[in-house]
């Protein structure tokens, strides 16, 4: 895995929010890395700071700690003019709600455009006109549309707008927020694919933020699950979903309904109780790679039992 | 099934509504029977009337919206007959309770969720005073919500999602309802939140006998509550029939495509399966099977003439000509084929 190249690089992040003598801390040192042309998934529920995360590396929110490094050049924290417009224009991001992330007053051209007039790119009105509708089309929505208002648009046309709006800014970079999480299921296959197509074509990177883990795993190439605010256990999507070792990822796992009727009822439902781990001041957990590729958050014990589970 | 068993009949419901002088048809002739006990799951994309379907039985259409034919049965009433809130008020709430979608929008800001639910018990139980204070305190209690003293004091925005979720069920059932119509009511919650809240439905139905009426458009999420699935599309019921009926033998090709699109069943590498097209303009009539114009194996005369219930069994029929003898054989698509087998993920 030595020859993939980091797109970006995160360190020891830390979030807080709140005033300086009460921080409540969101993202407590998580540290993972992206290659250039993944998918990763980013899962855990709500609460969990998965978002914050999302909303850091995009310099949204401000880090307390840690570092984000994307294309070898750090990217939080201070940075200078030229590094703040880098980022904004080669990363971009698709957010949860396409009835609430469309300016209702805004026709579609504008909503699309809006990164364009944002850099004062200096583009004639044609040519802008001209990556407009090539944005829609690559959406598979017509260029006519965008003369039209969003509330015109179904949920699934919606999110496609909000994908037609990062992709103008030519993004390599996109983090994706729950982009259906508020669609019917039969409109998320929708989305879904043409998220992987665009991916195909464009050589994007993504950071799939979601809840369900039955959706990240059919879209990602590796996923980290998320609990509280640190990272708990990250592989490669097929190997967390054969052998899930932490609890949490279990107990996830565990949440995801099946079309099969016999087997749900058969299922036992687990839930996470952080207090099993019973860890101690002797032994700390830590963040640990059990096998290739393959990290989770636990002291020494459990990593002997989880190396063992995985028969080494 | 003896008929003392049906506790809510919709026969031949025809529902319609104005919008800017067109008019739409939402609910085009659907006849469904509701069992005592039961937990029903309605199944269907959005727009396709699966919500307006149950809120005609609570008389909570939209002002545009009249039932147009067709009766509903409650109790050996035909509530399209009523007319003022007033008979309206022995049903709703009393007989059939509802728990909406968004907890975030369902519960009011502005009150304490304990004054809420005591809203509830006051107008449905026949208590006052402090012993309709204790009754909504044990609703709290029943619902999963530890220091319910604490938290009846307490404002919908001290709790998180699931939390209130799981108040506007207290809310609902102490209405000591017959019916507990359940509208999407994990949609907006997370997978974790959702099997739990999902649970407590289930349990409280045990322990209340409720009938419990699930909306959802989601199949992968009813397969663990409900007893009968009902397909619905465009305004109509495409097929019904018990839980196992429904996802191990589907007979019509909209049943297929919801199951096919699930992203549990997707595989790495290939696209999902997608329905192709929209679903039709309920302003227009309707000609043949509606999912025909997107079912790239439609009939002939799909496109020409509505196609009757045929029976699978006596508890699963579906609407769809393949089920005649002259059809030609057309399998559901492969990957549907062998749900049980491919059901459960491993857990460690």
């Amino acid at each position: 895995m030595a020859e993939r190249e980091k797109l970006l690089e995160v360190k020891d992040l830390k979030v807080t929010f709140g005033s300086k003598r009460h921080p409540f801390t969101a993202v407590d040192g998580v540290s993972f890395d992206i290659y250039r042309g993944e998918t990763f998934g980013l899962v855990g529920e709500s609460g969990s700071g998965k978002t914050t995360i999302g909303r850091a590396i995009i310099r949204v929110n401000p880090v307390a700690g840690g570092t984000v490094t994307y294309n070898g050049q750090v990217i939080s924290g201070k940075v200078s003019r030229a590094v703040d417009r880098q980022v904004i224009e080669q990363i971009q991001m698709i957010f949860q709600d396409p009835m609430a992330s469309l300016n209702e007053r805004a026709k579609v051209d504008y909503i699309v455009s809006e990164g364009l007039y944002n850099l004062h790119s200096h583009l004639s009105e044609s040519e802008r006109q001209e990556k407009v509708s090539r944005a829609l089309s690559a959406v598979g929505l017509l260029p006519e549309f965008a003369s039209r208002f969003p509330h015109e648009f179904s949920g699934g046309q919606r999110q496609r707008i909000g994908i037609a709006r990062s992709l103008i800014m030519d993004p390599q970079f996109i983090i994706a927020d729950e982009p259906i999480s508020a669609l019917d299921v039969s409109i998320r296959a929708q989305v879904l694919n043409l998220m992987s197509k665009l991916q195909k074509e464009r050589g994007l990177t993504y950071l799939f933020i979601a809840h369900d883990l039955s959706v990240v795993r059919f879209i990602s190439d590796r996923i980290g699950v998320i609990y509280r605010g640190k990272l708990m256990e990250l592989a490669e999507s097929e190997q967390l979903f054969a052998h899930p070792l932490h609890p949490y990822t279990k107990a996830l796992l565990s949440a995801i309904p099946m079309p099969d009727p016999v087997g749900e009822r058969e299922k036992k439902l687990l839930v996470y109780d952080p207090a099993c781990h019973g860890y101690t001041e002797q032994d700390p957990p830590q963040w640990a790679e059990v096998e290739p590729g393959h990290f989770v958050w636990a002291d020494r014990r459990e990593l002997d039992k989880y190396r063992k589970a995985l028969g080494q | 099934m003896t008929n003392d068993n049906i506790i809510l009949s919709f026969q031949d419901l025809d529902i319609r509504f104005t919008l800017r002088g067109q008019v739409l048809n939402a609910i085009r002739s659907v006849s469904l029977d509701v069992y005592r006990g039961e937990s029903l799951a309605i199944v269907g994309e959005s727009g396709s009337g699966k919500s307006v379907f149950t809120k005609s039985a609570m008389g909570l259409l939209d002002a545009n919206g009249v039932i147009a034919g067709g009766h509903i049965w409650y109790g050996g009433r035909d509530l399209t007959t009523f007319t003022r809130e007033k008979e309206w008020l022995t049903i709703r709430g009393k007989e059939i309770a509802m728990v909406m979608q968004d907890p975030m929008t369902s519960l009011n800001p502005l009150k304490t969720v304990g004054d809420q639910i005591l809203e509830a018990v006051l107008l449905h139980q026949d208590l006052r005073g402090e012993a309709a204070k204790k009754a909504a305190v044990q609703a709290l209690a029943a619902v999963g919500i530890d220091d319910p003293e604490r938290r009846y004091k307490q404002y919908p925005h001290e709790f998180s999602g699931g939390m209130r979720q799981r108040v506007v069920i207290a809310a609902a059932v102490a209405c000591r309802p017959k019916i507990l119509i359940c509208d999407e009511p994990t949609t907006a919650l997370d997978v974790t939140i959702q099997a739990q809240i999902l649970d407590l439905i289930k349990a409280l139905q045990k322990k209340l006998d409720l009938t419990t009426i699930y909306i959802t458009h989601d199949l992968g999420v009813v397969a663990n509550v409900a007893d009968r699935i009902a397909v619905m599309y465009a305004g109509d019921i495409v097929e019904v029939g018990r839980c196992e009926e429904v996802f191990y033998d589907p007979k019509h090709p909209y049943t297929w495509a919801l199951l096919s699109s699930l992203p549990q069943l997707g595989v790495k590498g290939q696209d999902l399966y997608s329905i192709q097209g929209t679903p039709p303009n309920l302003f227009h009539e309707v000609l043949g099977d509606a999912f025909a114009p997107r079912n790239p194996q439609a009939l002939n005369i799909d496109f020409v003439e509505r196609p009757p219930f045929f029976e699978v069994s006596p508890t699963h029929k579906a609407r769809t000509w393949l089920l005649d003898p002259r059809a030609p054989k057309v399998e559901p698509p492969e990957h549907i084929r062998h749900l049980r087998q491919k059901g459960g993920y491993p857990h460690g």
